[in-house]
C-alpha cells in the first residue's frame, strides 16, 4: 500500500473518471434492455466483442476508421434487433432464468464462434493517438476521446428518450405494458427499435474500446462482469443510477490500482459491490419497484 | 356508429361474454351497467383490441374491428380510459398526453389538441410537467380522459370513471362525462354506479353474467323497479 494525496493520486482519480465514462456508457445498453424489455442480456460485452472485430477487420482492409467504426455500430446495432427477433421474443414470458439462460448460450456461442473465426491471438488496431500532458500528468488521448464520445452518446440518448413520441414511448412501455396498444403503440416495434438501440450502444462502446484494448475472444469476461455489477449496483434498470454506479465503480478501480495493484482496484470493487448488496439489495439507487 | 353482432369472449378457459350485441350511435351517451363481474370491462377491452373476440362481428363505421391489429384500433377513432385511469405513472402529464398522440395522424395535430385539452382541464396545464402518478385521483381521471382525447377520436369508451374517488370528485367526473358529450364526443361509459350514470345517458344496456338482459332509454331503467332492487338498492 502506497498511497498520498499527491499528483499521481489526483491523476488516478482523473483515469478512474475517464473509465467511468466507458463504463457508464456499456452499461447504459444493458439498463435499456433490462428497464424496457425486462430481460437481462448476460451476453452484452460478447455483442462488444463482436462489434471489436468487426471494426478490427473493416479497418484493416483498409477502410478509414470513422468508417470502420460506423460499420461497427450498424453492424451491433442489428445484430441487437436479430437477437430480440431470434433468441428473446420466444421467451419473452419465460421464467427470467429461462431468459437468462438462453443470453448465456448466446455468450459462449459468440466466444466459440470468434474463437474459431478470428483465432485466440491478441489483435490490435494500431493506432496511436499519443497522450495529453496536462499540469504534470498524462493521459491518453483515446482515453479523453472515449470519455467526451461516451458522455455525448448518452446525452443524445437521453434527448431522443425525453423528445420524440417513439423515446416516449420506450419509457412508458417499462411502465405499463398491457395498454400501450391503446396508444397505438406496437409494443413489438419498441421492443425491436430498443434492442437495436441498446446493440448500437454496444458497437459505439466497440468502436471506442479498438482504441484502448486489445482485441480477443473472451474479452466480453473481462468486462461483462463488471458492466453487470454496475446496473445491479445502480438498481437494475435505473439507466441514471447505473451512470452514478459507473464513477464509483471507475475510483475503486484507478485508486485501488494506483496504490496496489491493478488486481486490487478490481477486487476492492467486487468487495465494495458485494458489501453494498448486503446492505442495499435493490441496488443503491433503485427506482423500480 | 359502434356496432356489436353476437360477440363471445373470455379468457384461457373462461368465457366472459355470451352472444353480445350492441350499438351505439354517433353523439349518443350509453351505459353499460351490470354487477361485480357481469363483464363490462371485458367489453370496453374487446371493443378496443386488448382483448380478442372469440366470435361475432363488430364495426366502427365501416372498419371491421376484428380485422384489423389492436394497435390500429385508436386509428378508426376510438380511445379507451381503461380502468383504474392507467397512467403512465414516472411520465409528466404533459409526456402521458404525447402518448395519447402517437399515432400518426394524432401526432400532425398535437400542438393544437394539447391547446384544446388544456383549455377543457386547465388544472392539468398547471401541472404539465409534474409526473403523472403524483396528482390526486380526481386530476389523474381527468389526465386520463385528456389523454384518450388527444387520438381525436370519434368514441370515448370509459370505464368505471368514478372508481375509487371521494364523492364530491365523482360529482365532477359525470359532471365531465356531460362536458364530454357537449363537445360533440360520442360516449360508451361502464359504471357500478347505476343510479348517478342512468341520469348523465340517454339509453343503458344491462349486463348479467355475460348476456345483454335488458336495454333501454335511461330514464325508463331509471324507473324500473327490478333495477332498482338489484343495482341501486332501493
Amino acid at each position: 500500500m502506497d498511497c498520498h494525496l499527491d499528483i499521481f493520486f489526483l491523476e488516478a482519480v482523473l483515469n478512474g473518471i475517464l473509465l467511468a465514462g466507458l463504463l457508464a456508457l456499456l452499461a447504459l445498453g444493458l439498463n435499456l434492455i433490462f428497464g424496457v424489455i425486462d430481460v437481462v442480456w448476460i451476453c452484452y460485452a460478447e455483442l462488444v466483442m463482436v462489434g471489436m472485430y468487426g471494426i478490427h477487420h473493416a479497418y484493416k482492409a483498409g477502410v478509414p476508421f470513422p468508417v470502420a467504426a460506423l460499420i461497427g455500430i450498424v453492424l451491433i446495432a442489428l445484430a441487437g434487433a436479430a437477437l430480440h427477433h431470434l433468441v428473446i421474443r420466444p421467451v419473452l414470458d419465460s421464467a427470467p432464468i429461462n431468459q437468462l439462460l438462453v443470453t448465456g448460450g448466446v455468450l459462449f456461442l459468440l466466444q466459440a464462434a470468434a474463437t474459431m473465426a478470428f483465432g485466440i491471438d491478441f489483435k490490435n488496431l494500431g493506432i496511436r493517438l499519443g497522450s495529453l500532458g496536462f499540469a504534470g500528468m498524462s493521459f491518453s488521448w483515446s482515453r479523453v476521446i472515449t470519455f467526451v464520445v461516451a458522455l455525448a452518446s448518452m446525452l443524445a440518448l437521453w434527448l431522443f428518450l425525453s423528445r420524440t413520441y417513439i423515446g416516449t414511448a420506450i419509457r412508458a412501455i417499462a411502465q405499463d405494458r398491457q395498454i400501450m396498444p391503446l396508444m397505438g403503440v406496437d409494443s413489438r416495434r419498441v421492443y425491436l427499435i430498443t434492442s437495436a438501440i441498446g446493440g448500437g450502444l454496444a458497437g459505439l462502446a466497440a468502436a471506442l474500446m479498438v482504441l484502448q484494448y486489445d482485441i480477443y475472444p473472451q474479452i466480453g469476461l473481462q468486462f461483462g462482469p463488471l458492466i453487470f455489477m454496475i446496473c445491479v449496483l445502480g438498481g437494475l434498470g435505473n439507466m441514471l443510477g447505473g451512470f452514478i454506479a459507473a464513477f464509483i465503480i471507475g475510483q475503486f478501480i484507478a485508486i485501488g490500482g494506483s496504490c496496489m495493484a491493478t488486481e486490487w482496484g478490481y477486487a476492492t470493487a467486487f468487495l465494495f459491490f458485494m458489501v453494498a448488496i448486503f446492505i442495499r439489495p435493490q441496488g443503491l439507487f433503485a427506482a423500480k419497484s | 356508429m359502434l356496432e356489436l353482432r353476437d360477440i363471445d369472449a373470455g379468457y384461457d378457459g373462461f368465457q366472459a361474454l355470451f352472444g353480445v350485441s350492441m350499438q351505439v350511435a354517433a353523439g349518443e351517451a350509453v351505459a353499460v351497467i351490470g354487477a361485480n363481474g357481469a363483464g363490462k370491462t371485458t367489453l370496453l377491452r374487446v371493443i378496443s383490441g386488448l382483448l380478442p373476440a372469440s366470435a361475432g362481428e363488430m364495426n366502427m363505421e365501416s372498419v371491421s374491428l376484428r380485422a384489423i391489429a389492436p394497435h390500429r384500433i385508436v386509428e378508426a377513432g376510438i380511445a379507451h380510459v381503461p380502468e383504474g385511469r392507467r397512467l403512465f405513472p414516472r411520465l409528466s402529464v404533459e409526456s402521458n398526453l404525447k402518448m395519447g398522440a402517437f399515432a400518426p395522424a394524432a401526432r400532425a395535430r398535437f400542438a393544437e389538441r394539447l391547446d384544446y385539452v388544456y383549455s377543457l382541464f386547465p388544472r392539468l396545464k398547471e401541472r404539465r410537467a409534474q409526473l403523472a402518478g403524483t396528482m390526486s385521483g380526481g386530476e389523474q381521471q381527468m389526465c386520463a380522459i385528456a389523454r384518450a382525447l388527444m387520438s381525436g377520436p370519434k368514441l370515448v369508451l370509459l370505464d368505471e370513471p368514478s372508481m375509487g374517488l371521494a364523492p364530491v370528485i365523482v360529482h365532477q367526473v359525470f359532471d365531465l362525462v356531460r362536458r364530454m358529450r357537449a363537445e360533440g364526443y360520442t360516449v360508451l361509459v361502464v359504471e357500478q354506479n347505476v343510479s348517478q350514470v342512468l341520469k348523465i345517458v340517454d339509453r343503458a344496456y344491462l349486463l348479467e353474467v355475460g348476456r345483454i338482459k335488458t336495454s333501454g332509454p335511461a330514464a325508463e331503467l331509471l324507473a324500473s323497479d327490478e333495477i332498482r332492487k338489484a343495482y341501486m338498492g332501493l
